[in-house]
C-alpha cells in the first residue's frame, strides 16, 4: 500500500459498492450466472413455461381435432410446411399436441415436486427438530415408502382408474417422492439444532415451531431448493413412464408420455418416426435443462460442495 | 457393527409387512378381480363362464371373503413358504416367477457388466485429463444420458436400428427358428440382447462415469497422492494403485442398490422389446389381477430393495475402515 492510496480516503460510493457485492443473494446470483449452460437451461425453462401457460392460444390447430384427410386410412402424415411435426394416425396434428402436453408434463412435474417438498420438509423438520421417538417414527414410515418399488407403487396406485387426473397423478408421484427431501431436511436440521443460535433462541424462549419455521428453515433452504429443481424432472420422467405404460393421462388429453404410448406400431408399421421423436426429444430436452439448472443452483447456492 | 446388521435384519420383518399390506390394499381397491380377468378371456375364447361358475370360483379362490381375511390367509400361507398358486397360469406361483426371473437377470447382469467395464475406465480418464475435449466430451454425454427416457432410447434405437436398417430384431430373446449349431444359436441370442441391453446400458454409463469421475477427482487432491508422487512413484502405480481404488468407495455402495435395479428397470425395457422377464410378468399379472403374483413380485422386489441397501452399507463400512456404525 503506498502512502498516496492511505491518505486517500473511502469515498461513500467504495462503500456501496462493497456492501453491494457482499450480500448473500448478490453473491448468489453472480456465482449462478458463470454458469452459461445453467443459464441458458434456465431462459429454455422460462420460454417452455411461457408456451405451456400460452399453450391455448398458440396451438396452430386443435390438439385433438382430427383429420380424416390428413391421415388417410389411419397412415399419419409425415412433416410438412403445414404441419411442422406431422400428424397421428388419426391425423391430429402432432405440434399442436406437443404443446399441449408440454402443459400437462409440466404441471405434473411441478404439482408433485411441490406437494413433496412440502411433506417431505415438514416431517424431516419435526424429525431432524424433535428427536427421539418422533424422529424413529418418521424415519421408519419412511424407509416403508423407500422399500416398496415405485414403479410397481404408482402403477397399483393407478390401476383401475380409468382416467386419473393431473392432481391424482402429481398426488400419487409426491408419495414416493418425499422421502428424499424428508432425509435431507432431517440431516440439516441434525446439525443445525446443536449451533448457538438455536439454543439462544430456545433460551429466549422461542417456541418450537417459531423455531423450526423462523430459524432453522431459512438456513436449510439451499438444499430444498436444489432437491426441488432436480425433483421436477425426475418427476416429469416418472410421468411420462407412467403414461407410456397405459396408467397415466390417457388420450385424447396429450401428454408426452401418452404421445409416445401409442406411436410405436405406427412407427414400425408406416416408418412415422417424428411420433416417437419429437415428444421424447422435448421430455429429454427439458429434463436436461433441469439438470443443468439444477447443478448450476447447487454451485451458486454453495460453491464448497463435490465438483 | 453386527448389533447393526442385525437391528437392520429384524427390522425388515415389519417393514416388509407393511409394503404387503399396503399393496394388498391397492389391490383391493382396484375394481375388478381375476374372476373377472377370466370372464374377459373366456368370453374371447368364445365359451362363458355363466355366473354359477363366477360365483364357484370366486370361492374357490376366497374372493368372497372380507379383505383382511384374504390378507391373514396369504400371510399365513407365505409364512409357511407357500407363495400361492397364480389365478392366471394355474401354476404355483413360485414356478412362474422362476421361470422369468433368470431372463431379467441375464438382461441386466449384461447391461450391468458392460457398463462397469465402459464407465469405470472412462470416468478414471475423465478425471485425469480434467478439462480436456475428453472431459468435456464425456461430461456432455453424461448429462445427456442421465436426461433420457430410458423407454425412448429404447424406442428409438429400436425404430432406427431394427425396423429402419433391420439389423437387430425387434422383440423376444431368441428367434422362434433358429439354424442348429453353437454359433448360428449364439450369433441369433447377441442379435437379440443388443438392443435391450444397450438402451438399458447407454443410459446407466451416464450415472456411473459421473459417480466414477466425481470420487477421482475428488481423491487425486488428497494429500496421500501428492505424498506418493513426491516419493517417487510413476504416474501408472499412483493413478491405479492408490487413486482409483479409493475412488471405488461410493461406486461399491452404489452396487449395493443395483439389485433394486434389476426388477424395477426392466418393467418398461421388457415392455418395448418383449423380453419375457419379472417386467412383463409385473405388468400382465396387475393388469389380469393376478394377486397372489403380484404380492410375490412386489415382496420380492422389496426384499431386494431392503437386502440391497444393508449390502450397500455394510460394504461402505467394509471398504471405508473410517466409517463407524454405531
Amino acid at each position: 500500500m503506498t502512502a498516496e492510496a492511505q491518505s486517500a480516503p473511502l469515498s461513500s460510493r467504495d462503500l456501496t459498492a462493497t456492501k453491494r457485492a457482499q450480500r448473500p443473494l448478490a453473491l448468489t446470483w453472480r456465482r449462478f450466472c458463470r454458469h452459461r449452460l445453467a443459464l441458458a437451461s434456465a431462459v429454455f425453462l422460462v420460454l417452455l413455461v411461457a408456451v405451456a401457460v400460452l399453450a391455448p392460444w398458440i396451438t396452430p390447430y386443435d390438439p385433438n381435432a382430427t383429420d380424416l384427410n390428413l391421415a388417410r386410412f389411419g397412415r399419419p402424415a409425415a412433416p410438412s410446411l403445414s404441419h411442422p411435426m406431422g400428424s397421428d394416425q388419426l391425423g391430429r396434428d402432432w405440434l399442436s399436441r406437443l404443446i399441449a402436453g408440454s402443459r400437462v408434463s409440466l404441471v405434473v412435474g411441478f404439482l408433485a415436486t411441490g406437494v413433496a417438498i412440502v411433506a417431505g420438509t415438514l416431517l424431516g423438520a419435526i424429525a431432524g427438530y424433535a428427536g427421539r421417538w418422533v424422529d424413529t417414527a418418521i424415519m421408519r414410515v419412511c424407509d416403508l415408502m423407500l422399500a416398496f418399488p415405485p414403479l410397481l407403487f404408482l402403477m397399483g396406485a393407478l390401476t383401475g382408474i380409468r382416467s386419473p387426473t393431473v392432481g391424482i397423478i402429481a398426488l400419487v408421484i409426491a408419495v414416493i417422492g418425499w422421502m428424499n427431501v424428508a432425509r435431507l431436511v432431517r440431516a440439516e436440521f441434525l446439525t443445525l439444532r446443536t449451533r448457538e443460535f438455536t439454543i439462544a433462541a430456545r433460551a429466549v424462549g422461542a417456541s418450537t415451531p417459531s423455531i423450526i419455521f423462523r430459524h432453522l428453515l431459512p438456513n436449510a433452504v439451499g438444499p430444498i431448493i436444489v432437491a426441488a429443481t432436480l425433483g421436477i424432472p425426475a418427476a416429469i420422467l416418472t410421468e411420462s413412464t407412467l403414461s407410456f405404460l397405459g396408467f397415466g393421462i390417457q388420450p385424447p388429453t396429450a401428454s408426452w408420455g401418452n404421445m409416445l404410448q401409442g406411436s410405436f406400431n405406427y412407427m414400425r408399421d408406416y416408418r412415422a418416426w417424428w411420433m416417437g421423436f419429437y415428444p421424447g426429444l422435448l421430455i429429454s430436452l427439458t429434463v436436461l435443462a433441469f439438470n443443468f439448472l439444477g447443478d448450476g443452483l447447487r454451485d451458486a447456492l454453495d460453491p464448497y460442495a463435490h465438483r | 457393527m453386527a448389533g447393526f446388521i442385525i437391528r437392520r435384519l429384524l427390522w425388515m420383518l415389519p417393514l416388509l409387512l407393511g409394503v404387503s399390506i399396503i399393496c394388498f390394499a391397492m389391490l383391493k381397491r382396484a375394481p375388478g378381480d381375476p374372476v373377472a380377468a377370466m370372464l374377459a378371456e373366456s368370453r374371447s375364447t368364445g365359451q362363458n363362464l355363466t355366473l354359477a361358475d363366477r360365483e364357484r370360483l370366486r370361492h374357490q379362490l376366497g374372493l368372497d371373503r372380507p379383505a383382511y381375511l384374504q390378507y391373514v390367509d396369504w400371510l399365513g400361507q407365505v409364512a409357511h413358504g407357500n407363495l400361492g398358486m397364480s389365478t392366471r397360469m394355474n401354476q404355483p406361483v413360485a414356478d412362474v416367477i422362476m421361470q422369468r426371473l433368470p431372463n431379467t437377470m441375464k438382461l441386466a447382469g449384461v447391461a450391468l457388466v458392460l457398463t462397469l467395464v465402459i464407465a469405470l475406465p472412462l470416468g478414471v480418464l475423465s478425471a485425469i485429463r480434467q478439462y480436456s475435449l475428453l472431459d468435456y466430451f464425456l461430461t456432455t454425454f453424461n448429462f445427456i444420458g442421465i436426461s433420457i427416457p430410458q423407454f425412448w432410447l429404447g424406442l428409438m434405437l429400436l425404430y432406427f436400428f431394427g425396423v429402419t436398417l433391420g439389423w437387430f430384431p425387434v422383440r423376444g430373446m431368441s428367434s422362434p427358428y433358429v439354424e442348429p449349431g453353437f454359433w448360428n444359436q449364439a450369433k441369433d441370442t447377441v442379435l437379440h440382447y443388443a438392443l435391450p441391453v444397450a438402451s438399458i446400458t447407454l443410459v446407466s454409463l451416464a450415472g456411473y462415469t459421473r459417480y466414477q469421475r466425481a470420487a477421482m477427482l475428488e481423491v487425486i487432491r488428497q494429500d496421500y497422492i501428492r505424498t506418493a508422487r513426491a516419493k517417487g512413484l510413476r504416474e501408472r502405480a499412483v493413478i491405479l494403485g492408490h487413486a482409483w481404488r479409493n475412488s471405488l468407495i461410493p461406486i461399491i455402495t452404489l452396487l449395493g442398490y443395483v439389485l433394486v435395479i434389476l426388477v424395477e428397470g426392466s418393467i418398461v425395457v421388457e415392455n418395448i422389446f418383449s423380453w419375457p422377464g419379472m417386467g412383463q410378468l409385473a405388468a400382465q399379472s396387475l393388469s389380469q389381477r393376478d394377486y397372489p403374483v403380484v404380492m410375490a413380485i412386489v415382496l420380492l422386489s422389496a426384499t431386494l430393495i431392503l437386502v440391497g441397501t444393508l449390502i450397500s452399507d455394510i460394504l461402505y463400512a467394509i471398504v471405508d475402515p473410517r466409517v463407524r456404525y454405531d
